[in-house]
């Protein structure tokens, strides 16, 4: 059963520049596809425009339909009913992407409170209970504390735990790991990848990074130049790269990693 | 908190002592002879030295000084030297028209600023947004002066409908009388204030408007009026607020031009007259008063916006950084 | 995090890069031309006037027209030679202030940007009560300290601009000392003099550019207002200030004198902060990016 469906998706600026053009995949409940490619390459765009978020000066052309909802040109009372609802979303930077003025616990309650309706000291165990599904040690003093108190890795849990309070079937992930130490990176991965399979999630996986993407997704689809060159299983993606591009993100994604365990074994 | 509140009063109290040695010996670098004002053309010699000893400019700089800070207090502002009147009451009968006149016109020019602000942040692209945005951009070019001389002419000279200027007598007894003398000069400070507040309201606005946290407060499910409520108010405000205790720290000060173009009978131009006759105690005890005024202020916006941001906390002073 | 520089007002315009670059020279060229107008009547006010400056031969309140393209005052001196020269000394108050602004407020914003703790608190709090403190009070103390001339006004508003400019130097300083690559330069030995030159200004300049060319329309803005209180300029130099304040008691009876000058004063600071606009999109490397 389709969960996604983007079809012909095309995003362009007011002055005529494309951006993303005429792309299409589509994803079914459970199932996890990435979005691989360099900056610039419109990825981040297409997880926006699946959310109605593009910014100010960029208009999606194309059809996008989110569990049964055609995003492109709806009205933002629909938009806004679809978001958190059927998808969620956690982004790069976690240092601003949390309120700095507001305390992590109700920021966390927020989308909580709007999903199940629950008030008061409910409520605070269901942030505190939100907080240890993403392992945070001692979710009470974090609940307390403000954004800019906690580590990057923290505030990237505590952004990763707003995103599944909203239970959404669809779960974007916007290079989630990118801003992290290499060794928290690892955990983070582990921790999303964990949380999706029990959850039963479509996992919307954005990366620059294959070795990322094919941690976490089964499918995916490399963007160049806002331009699908090419989809498949991330397996014979990596193993049998067909396009140009493609086998040379894989063949540095390998100097990398075995220049990493060069250094790892001495 | 209250260790914060210690180390800023003490703070308070040690800018306050600094500005007072300040003030002081630049009024005596001042050239010109106070006792010059209390006597006639052609006084001889003694008639002066009388009148320098009469007043305690003969004496040594250190002694008048301690003799101004035992003055200060035991909360006396001083005589003048020109009228023989305490200045601590003249300045309170002035700042019951200064006061007045800031706060309302302050209070004004916010409720005019945020929501213009706002609108021409959200709305820039509509006609209305960059309206707003050009008429600001006119406003901050206009000359505080003038536009009060314009509405004079306007609603005064033409209309009929206020008075050009001045204050009843008998000031705040008058209370119709009053408020209709202060109308104009309240509109011509707002208009001026709100014009430049536009711009920080706009881009404190714009800031927010980008900002990654309301993106992600709307990716889950908040529409855009609970995120701007819940997320940008607080966080357009922190700027905004350090802009608004300056300007309203200087707008306090800085009502002499409109007050001269009123003929208010305010703190402003009672400092006017003062640094005019060389008249020490009324200039020292204005700015005196003047500083504590601005001081007091900028404690107040630092502990708003202390209390908004939690990431000022831990350091002594919010200010604009 | 979120800076605002008090009286840096950050009009920020986002739209299409396209369209932006248009709008950016429209900006610059629309304020060029104005600003550019008024310096042009200064100039020629230096070698030409329609009258002399006492020249009370026109009559009082003569309306415009009949040889005066203006009318004439109630002393019956001609209006627009009055508001010729009056440009110049806006043009003089504005490039004197400026000059006095940078001058002292970059010297004292790079060294108060090196101090550390306590008397970086000490530094920033001071400037900003001395901000807080009008340009007008300081004017007033000058003016009665030496007399009421152009130059007393112009150093008091240089004096107090330089408190401006000095806590924006600070900031932008602090900020570019922060930097990985000045910790880098400061480590492999680079001097303390060599950094600021190397390093230091080149990154704020553009930021500070567009900020004294602010100053210069509130410098001309402030120079106005002390000649309005009859702290400027003396006779027989018309200030537009002064013209003003001439003109208020005649404000119905003959209107030219007690707008004109008003006009063309905000006509003037209107280019100038077109002008800092327009550099500010252009120069501000930080603006550039954030708003692309």
């Amino acid at each position: 059963m389709t969960l996604l469906d983007v079809r012909g998706l095309t995003v362009r600026t007011t002055d005529g520049r494309t951006l993303v053009d005429d792309l299409s995949f589509s994803l079914a409940r459970g199932e996890r596809l990435g979005l691989i490619g360099e900056s610039g390459s419109g990825k981040s765009l297409t997880t926006l425009a699946v959310l109605g978020l593009l910014p100010d000066g960029m208009t999606a052309t194309g059809g996008i339909e989110l569990a049964g909802t055609q995003i492109v040109g709806a009205p933002e009372k629909r938009l806004t009913a679809v978001r958190g609802r059927d998808a969620a979303v956690v982004f790069q930077e976690p240092l601003t992407a949390l309120d700095p003025l507001m305390r992590v616990g109700r920021q966390i309650a927020e989308p909580l409170r709007r999903r199940t309706g629950l008030k008061g000291a409910e409520l605070a165990r269901a942030v505190a209970f939100a907080l240890e599904q993403v392992r945070l040690p001692d979710p009470e003093r974090i609940a307390r504390a403000f954004p800019h108190e906690i580590s990057g890795g923290q505030r990237q849990r505590v952004a990763l735990a707003m995103a599944l309070a909203c239970d959404p079937k669809l779960l974007i992930a916007d290079e989630p790991t990118t801003a992290l130490d290499v060794s928290v990176q690892a955990e983070m991965l582990e921790l999303i990848d964990t949380l999706v399979r029990e959850r039963e999630m479509a996992v919307l996986f954005v990366s620059h990074d294959l070795a990322v993407v094919a941690k976490v997704t089964d499918r995916a689809l490399v963007l160049k130049d806002g331009r699908a060159v090419e989809k498949g299983e991330v397996r014979s993606l990596v193993g049998a790269p067909r396009e140009d591009y493609t086998k040379a993100l894989v063949a540095s994604a390998r100097r990398l990693e075995s220049a990493l365990d060069l250094r790892s074994t001495r | 908190m209250t260790r914060y509140l210690l180390r800023r009063l003490a703070f308070l109290v040690v800018s306050l002592a600094l500005a007072s040695i300040v003030l002081f010996v630049l009024l005596r670098l001042l050239p010109g002879d106070p006792a010059n004002a209390l006597t006639s053309v052609g006084a001889d010699p003694e008639q002066i030295a009388a009148a320098r000893h009469a007043i305690g400019s003969d004496k040594p700089l250190p002694e008048q000084f301690t003799h101004w800070l035992g003055q200060l207090a035991s909360g006396d502002l001083g005589t003048s030297f020109v009228s023989s009147l305490p200045v601590g009451p003249e300045v309170a009968s002035r700042l019951n028209v200064t006061v007045p006149l800031t706060l309302i016109a302050f209070t004004l020019a916010v409720l005019i600023a945020v929501p213009a602000g706002f609108v021409a942040a959200h709305k820039r692209h509509t006609w209305y947004g960059a309206l707003l945005s050009g008429v600001s951009q006119l406003g901050i070019a206009v000359p505080v002066f003038w536009l009060g001389m314009i509405l004079i002419a306007v609603f005064a000279l033409n209309a009929g409908w206020l008075p050009a200027g001045g204050f009843p007598q008998d000031g705040w007894s008058e209370p119709a009388e009053a408020i209709r003398s202060l109308v104009l000069p309240v509109l011509t400070i707002a208009l001026v204030m709100s014009a430049s507040l536009i711009r920080y309201v706009r881009s404190a606005t714009l800031d927010v408007l980008g900002s990654d946290h309301l993106r992600t407060a709307r990716a889950l499910g908040s529409s855009f009026g609970q995120a701007m409520w819940r997320h940008g108010l607080r966080n357009a405000s922190v700027p905004v607020i350090s802009v608004l205790g300056i300007e309203l720290a200087s707008t306090l000060l800085g009502a002499v031009v409109v007050e001269s173009v009123y003929a208010l009978p305010g703190l402003g131009s009672m400092l006017a007259t003062g640094i005019a006759q060389h008249d020490y105690p009324v200039v020292q005890g204005v700015l005196f008063v003047s500083t504590l005024a601005v001081l007091l202020i900028g404690f107040a916006a630092d502990l708003v916006q202390r209390i908004i941001d939690p990431r000022l906390r831990g350091r002594l002073s919010g200010g604009a950084r | 995090m979120t800076q605002v520089d008090v009286r840096t007002p950050v009009p920020a315009r986002k739209a299409s890069p396209d369209k932006r670059r248009s709008r950016r020279s429209a900006t610059l060229v629309v304020g060029c031309v104005l600003a550019g107008l008024i310096a042009l009547l200064a100039l020629v006010s230096l070698i030409w006037l329609p009258y002399a400056t006492d020249d009370t031969s026109g009559g009082r309140l003569a309306g415009p027209g009949g040889g005066h393209l203006l009318g004439t005052d109630k002393l019956g001196r001609d209006l627009f030679t009055q508001v010729m020269t009056g440009s110049r000394i806006a043009v003089e108050a504005g490039l004197g202030s400026v000059l006095i602004a940078a001058g002292l407020g970059i010297t004292l914003g790079v060294l108060a940007a090196f101090a550390q703790g306590w008397l970086d608190d000490t530094v920033s709090a001071f400037l900003d009560i001395l901000i807080a403190f009008p340009t007008l009070l300081l004017a007033m103390l000058i003016v009665a300290a030496r007399s009421a001339t152009l130059g007393s006004a112009v150093l008091a508003i240089g004096l107090a601009q330089s408190a401006v400019v000095a806590r924006l130097v600070r900031i932008l300083v602090k900020r570019v000392l922060a930097q990985d690559y000045i910790t880098a330069a400061r480590t492999s030995g680079t001097s303390w003099s060599r950094t600021v030159v190397a390093h230091v200004l080149p990154n704020i300049w553009p930021t500070l550019v567009v900020n004294l060319a602010l100053q210069f329309g509130l410098a001309v803005l402030a120079e106005a207002g002390l000649s309005y209180l009859g702290l400027g300029a003396p006779p027989p130099n018309a200030s537009w200030g002064r013209m003003l304040q001439e003109a208020q008691a005649t404000f119905t009876t003959a209107p030219v004198g007690a707008l004109a000058p008003g006009i063309l004063l905000v006509l003037l600071v209107i280019g100038v902060n077109l002008i800092a606009d327009g550099l500010r999109d252009t120069l501000d490397p930080a603006t550039r990016k954030r708003r692309a």
